[in-house]
């Protein structure tokens, strides 16, 4: 089973891990990211995100079914992604898998993770004291 | 035909504008598209990459537009 979500509201990391929570799993693994106070050594005040909500959520259904076939013995998967203002410690994504053992749960969290943060249509713009970048953006 | 290309980030900050109307000769390719954007719009040629999506999905260069596509333009993504 698969939750894919991309909300402008605070994410609930518990009722997000409920969501992975199988008979069948001895392991639930969980990336948690959040929003650090520096970026390339300067102090970072807040930031936003801003998503192509369609696209965003048929990309993160694709890279939660691509988990899927690449580990079967994946129980359930949940992808969480907040969207607009978030201030310094706010979670902005919760990635949760179960499966039967935990090497499993490493490696397919990691790869939603890591292939989100690829293909997903999700953008990011950090403010500082004097000014904002849209992350990625330039070489 | 006409095209309306969705845009976002720092995009739609080039730009100006959330949502981009152009008439395209029927059958257009993405490369195309990018192209006539990139030279109406120069400062996208200084983005790390430039993407165009069609109904969802991201496009190959030689992918031909028609009219009732949902098309986007993707600058770098940055979720995460």
């Amino acid at each position: 089973m698969i939750t894919i979500d991309l909300t402008d509201q605070p994410i609930d990391v518990a009722a997000t891990l409920e969501l992975v929570q199988s008979d069948g799993a001895g392991a639930v693994n969980t990336f948690i990211g959040t929003v650090r106070n520096k970026s390339t050594g300067r102090p970072v005040v807040r930031l936003e995100y801003e998503a192509y909500d369609s696209m965003a959520l048929h990309q993160l259904r694709k890279v939660a079914d691509q988990a899927k076939e690449q580990w079967p013995m994946l129980e359930k998967v949940a992808v969480i992604h907040r969207k607009g203002t978030l201030q310094i410690g706010d979670v902005a994504v919760v990635v949760a898998v179960s499966t039967p053992h935990r090497a499993e749960s490493f490696a397919a969290c990691q790869y939603i993770i890591d292939t989100l943060k690829q293909v997903v249509t999700i953008w990011k713009k950090e403010f500082y004291e004097d000014g904002d970048v849209w992350v990625a953006a330039h070489p | 035909m006409n095209l309306k290309i969705a845009l976002f980030g720092i995009a739609k900050e080039i730009v100006g504008q959330p949502m981009l109307e152009i008439t395209a000769p029927a059958d257009q390719p993405v490369q195309e598209l990018l192209e006539q954007l990139r030279t109406q719009y120069p400062a996208l040629r200084g983005l790390s990459s430039l993407a165009v999506a069609v109904n969802n999905e991201y496009a190959e260069g030689s992918q031909l537009l028609h009219e009732r596509d949902e098309i986007a333009l993707i600058p770098p993504v940055a979720g995460g």
